[in-house]
């Protein structure tokens, strides 16, 4: 083995690539279980970005509060959401993160620091701020998190909390994974100014681009930023620009998108192959190894259907349970 | 205007706050020889109903208030005389009456309605009414206050210094109890007593604090110039634990309406206004624990854990015990638990809280009692 | 001790009474210190109408006025609620709910139930209510309908002092989120206020008027313009029993069914709009409930169904009045 020339340690980055790796084989799977017609509702796969959730995530702890997505499963993942307990959710079954009373658009895990996936696009950006807030007021050093696609960073309640977060100088982290689409439109279109960093400068805090299928490049700007903002420098904003492996949801036919633009990404800008050639061909992680990884991600994967499958449904009980419904 | 020979039944004043009455009933037909003591007319303020008893002899000779209108404290409600006045005199006193209006005057000259004292970090609510040379002080019972005495508290001042405290955890004194044992609250009202300087009193004591008042005069007879004990817990084994317990878990209006009106031997003298103003305070922040440390020191399951009656000499002490014969909290049999050196007065028709629901008889036998001693 | 406090007062004590008691509580909103960052004085205004005035010596960076962004503050108060706070955040006038409903319908009312009971979000939202200010069709509203609507939300709306005191210690007290109503011309209104820490619980009306010949069930002012109705229909013989329901949600319907057992007769009144109002709703529960102990139809006496008016001639014909209650309690007496 040679030296490891990368700011993580060997076993850091077999377990950022286990993550990551999770997370693909996850969505993979939803996809093709979805399209068999086994999963309620609405799902939005994550595949293609998880080098900005990992990236990011492997600087937090469960102190630190990220505010997440309609398309959450990466970061829940990353977070550290048990990834049966989330299968078992978007089955809807009783074993799952919410008892089945969320679905894939609502995972949580307070206690992991998962303050939820968000249906509502935007709607993160002031969670985090509390979370921010929360954390600032107890001098605990944590960090919030906010999660938006390039669509939802036109939304009123997100800009209002960059101001409120700079206002405020608030140890939050506004991270805009741009994926070149708000669900069919593109962002070239949707947002005027050309780069989100100007945003940032706008409101009177910094920014930063990077490319969001470089884990490495991710890894090192969000370090910069969660650090300076559990030291009190404040909030910042941090662009990772990414692709979607599938489509806004499953069933998206992606006719909005151009003849082999989702092959192109495939063969030349995943995250993965990109982690996987970069830590082999620097000597400091064997094939073989991310292999066998692979081999027990798809197992884990594997059992966590099968045992969503076998889950209770939840019961006309569960139905009144976990609200004020006495009337 | 004054002729002596007759008599005003006014509009009775029930603690300071009380500005006006409303007349529900008379219980007398006019041209009724009355006797003191005699229920007259039943009369409801917006704290609590009451009878109005009669203080003075004589025939009821005018029946003035209507049912169900209100009136101002001291207002003419009806005239007593001797069939020897004359009708014309009557009416002549009648048409002169005028409600004082120096009720505020005399508010200020007693002072405050409450004071506060401070022993430590305990606040301690009392009244002081009176100015007399010798001192009253009126201790309540479990979950009370002083305003438990309000139909006691003026009449008693007539002749003497009478003080009324609100104890630790009750009323509107500090609501934490650093020993909810007997002897942490006679300490307490050592304490009190000492602070304002009282060093003799006659002690009254109701119920919880009537077992306290017994507990005191055990340990310092010099101080206690005699003892009156009004349906007193410390006399005997028992005490209704469905009433404690039901009183310490009530939670809303209902549940305390339903445990409150055991303590009346007339259950529609427990009106909104009265379970109300015990809510409130069951609702101040520390008070549940309080009661229910209390309730569990004291009175657990029903047993009386302490009984300071054993011991106590009435002959040291001398001591007058009053009971409602219709007590639901404390069995009337227990008045007879001090054994024969102590005098007893078992009061008919009246429940637990007989200090309320027979004012008057109450008012006279303690202060015929308090005059001996 | 009690002694007598306005409804302002005794709101400012019981937020000053939790902050000392919690240190998690902290209080947000628009000008709620009133000259953060301005040259003059740091706590120029203490809210709007002064509701909070004082509590920035006393409790100092607890309390933080906020840039003029109601989804950005109240979402933040829901985040830091979600992670063990127990903000109180004011969002000034109710009518405000427009910009930031999102965040307290969809995310503050939906965590607990959403994420499968593993999230709590102890956030209080204090609003002004009400007409009669003079403040037009944008700062005047009753909306308590609309936030009784949504499950999840605990809606409370004192009508005086010593509730107002014990109702929003509880609702900060309390692991939901809480709409707390105050409403502005009740602000002076005084009455006796412990000088102690109290709560009320929710769902527990307030039988403030005994009477056998009709129920009147209301909240907020119009609790007092139904006693002043009261009043008169006394002196006809008329006797009024009058529920203030204090918490819409949750609702005493036990108290309402039971006095309506009692007189047979029923009176809704509600300054809200009439469609889908408190009054509906409690009209409905009782037909359904009582049906059988109503010796006449039920009465509603509510706003019209119409933005409220500037014009002081206008919204005094807006507001329902002692003399439109007396006149239903006497339709349905008359039955």
């Amino acid at each position: 083995m040679s030296d490891n020339p990368f700011p993580l340690s060997r076993d850091d980055l077999l377990t950022a690539y286990r993550t990551m790796r999770t997370i693909r084989e996850f969505e993979e799977r939803l996809h093709t279980d979805f399209a068999r017609g086994d999963i309620p509702g609405f799902v939005h796969l994550y595949a293609g970005e998880e080098a900005s959730a990992v990236g990011i995530m492997a600087h937090l702890n469960d102190n630190d509060r990220i505010a997440s997505t309609h398309r959450g499963h990466g970061h829940c993942i990353a977070k550290g959401v048990d990834v049966k307990a989330m299968m078992g959710e978007i089955y809807g079954k009783s074993t799952g993160s919410c008892r089945g009373k969320g679905g894939s658009m609502h995972i949580a895990d307070i206690d992991k620091g998962m303050m939820g996936a968000n249906g509502i696009l935007g709607a993160g950006a002031p969670l985090a701020c509390g979370a921010g807030l929360a954390a600032k007021y107890r001098g605990d050093g944590g960090v919030g998190i906010s999660f938006v696609g390039d669509g939802a960073s036109n939304q009123g309640m997100f800009l209002e909390s960059l101001n409120l977060a700079a206002v405020w100088n608030l140890p939050v982290i506004f991270v805009v994974e741009n994926n070149g689409y708000a669900e069919s439109t593109s962002v070239d279109w949707a947002v005027a100014c050309d780069s989100y960093v100007d945003r940032a400068a706008g409101f009177g805090l910094p920014g930063v681009t990077v490319d969001g299928t470089d884990f490495f490049a991710v890894y090192e700007a969000a370090g910069e930023i969660i650090s300076r903002a559990r030291e009190g420098g404040g909030p910042s904003m941090l662009e990772c620009k990414m692709h979607r492996l599938f489509g806004h949801f499953e069933g998206d036919a992606q006719t909005y998108r151009a003849e082999g633009e989702v092959e192109n990404l495939r063969a030349n800008r995943d995250c993965l192959t990109q982690f996987a050639d970069r830590v082999t061909e620097a000597g400091v992680i064997t094939r073989a190894e991310l292999n066998a990884i692979d081999g027990e991600v798809a197992k884990l994967i594997e059992q966590a259907v099968t045992e969503a499958i076998a889950a209770p449904l939840p019961t006309q009980t569960d139905l009144t349970t976990d609200v004020y419904v006495s009337y | 205007m004054s002729d002596e020979r007759i008599v005003a039944v006014v509009m009775p004043k029930w603690g300071l706050a009380m500005e006006e009455g409303q007349v529900n009933e008379w219980l007398v037909e006019e041209g009724s020889e009355i006797k003191v003591g005699d229920e007259i007319l039943e009369v409801e303020t917006d704290k609590i109903a009451g009878t109005v008893e009669a203080a003075d002899a004589g025939t009821l000779r005018r029946r003035l208030a209507e049912p169900g209108t209100v009136y101002p404290v001291k207002a003419l409600l009806g005239v007593l005389a001797d069939a020897s006045v004359s009708d014309a005199d009557i009416d002549a006193f009648v048409a002169d009456y005028v409600v004082p209006a120096a009720a505020e005057g005399e508010g200020e000259e007693a002072g405050p309605s409450y004071q506060f004292l401070e022993l430590g970090d305990q606040r301690l609510r009392y009244a002081q009414r009176g100015d007399g040379d010798q001192a009253v002080v009126l201790i309540h019972g479990f979950g009370g206050d002083l305003d438990n005495w309000l139909f006691n508290l003026d009449p008693l001042a007539e002749g003497f210094t009478v003080y009324a405290l609100d104890l630790p955890g009750h009323g509107q004194s500090s609501k934490h109890l650093d020993d909810p044992t007997l002897g942490g609250l006679a300490k307490t009202v050592a304490a009190f007593l000492q602070a304002l300087d009282i060093d003799r009193a006659h002690l009254v004591g109701h119920s919880m604090g009537g077992a306290l008042a017994l507990r005191l005069a055990r340990q310092h007879p010099e101080r206690v110039r005699s003892l009156g004990l009004i349906s007193s817990a410390g006399l005997g084994e028992t005490i209704d634990w469905d009433y404690i317990h039901g009183f310490v878990a009530a939670e809303n209006r209902r549940q305390l309406k339903s445990v409150m009106t055991k303590l009346f031997a007339d259950p529609s003298l427990v009106n909104r206004k009265l379970v109300d103003d015990v809510l409130r305070y069951k609702r101040l922040d520390g008070v549940s624990e309080t009661l229910t440390l209390l309730a569990d020191t004291l009175f657990a399951n029903g047993q009386q854990r302490e009984r300071p009656a054993d011991g106590f000499d009435p002959a040291q002490v001398p001591t007058l015990v009053i009971w409602g014969e219709q007590d639901q909290i404390l069995p009337v049999a227990q008045a007879e638990g001090l054994g024969k050196g102590a005098t007893v007065r078992v009061v008919p028709d009246a429940g637990h809280m007989v200090q309320m629901e027979a004012a008057s008889t109450v008012n006279s036998a303690l202060m015929a009692h308090f005059g001996e001693h | 001790m009690a002694r007598t406090l306005s409804m302002k007062d005794a709101i400012n004590e019981a937020l000053d009474q939790e902050m000392t008691r919690d240190p998690n509580v902290i209080v947000m909103g628009e000008d709620i210190v009133g000259g953060t960052g301005s040259p003059g004085e740091a706590d120029a205004w203490g809210g709007v109408l002064g509701v909070t005035k004082g509590l920035y010596a006393k409790h100092g960076d607890r309390l933080m006025d906020t840039p003029l962004s109601e989804s950005a503050y109240i979402g933040a108060a829901i985040g830091a609620a979600a992670c063990g706070m127990r903000p109180v955040a004011e969002l000034m006038f109710i009518d405000f709910m427009g910009v930031c409903l999102d965040e307290i319908f969809n995310q503050a009312a939906k965590f607990k139930y959403m994420f499968g009971g593993k999230a709590e979000t102890p956030v209080v939202i204090r609003a002004m209510v009400g007409a009669g200010f003079r403040a037009a069709a944008q700062h005047s509203q009753m909306l308590t309908p609309v936030f009784t609507h949504i499950p999840g939300l605990k809606v409370v709306c004192p009508s005086n002092a010593y509730d107002a005191k014990g109702l929003l210690i509880q609702s900060i007290r309390d692991n939901d989120p809480v709409i707390f109503c105050e409403h502005k011309n009740l602000y002076a209104s005084e009455t006796d206020v412990p000088d102690e820490s109290y709560t009320i619980p929710f769902g527990e009306a307030n039988v403030v008027r005994e009477g056998g010949h009709c129920t009147i069930v209301t909240y907020g002012a119009m609790v007092h313009k139904s006693m002043e109705a009261a009043k008169e229909l006394a002196k006809d013989g008329v006797e009024c029993e009058i529920i203030d329901l204090r918490t819409l949600s949750p609702i005493d319907m036990d108290t309402v069914l039971e006095s309506v057992e009692n007189t047979g007769r029923l009176v809704c009144v509600d300054e809200a709009n009439p469609r889908c109002s408190i009054a509906a709703d409690v009209s409905a529960s009782v037909s359904q409930e009582a049906f059988d102990a109503l010796k006449a139809p039920i009465q509603m006496v509510t706003a019209p169904h119409t933005p409220v008016p500037f014009s002081p001639a206008l919204e005094d014909l807006y507001i329902p009045s002692a003399e439109r209650i007396a006149s239903a309690v006497r339709k349905t007496v008359s039955h």
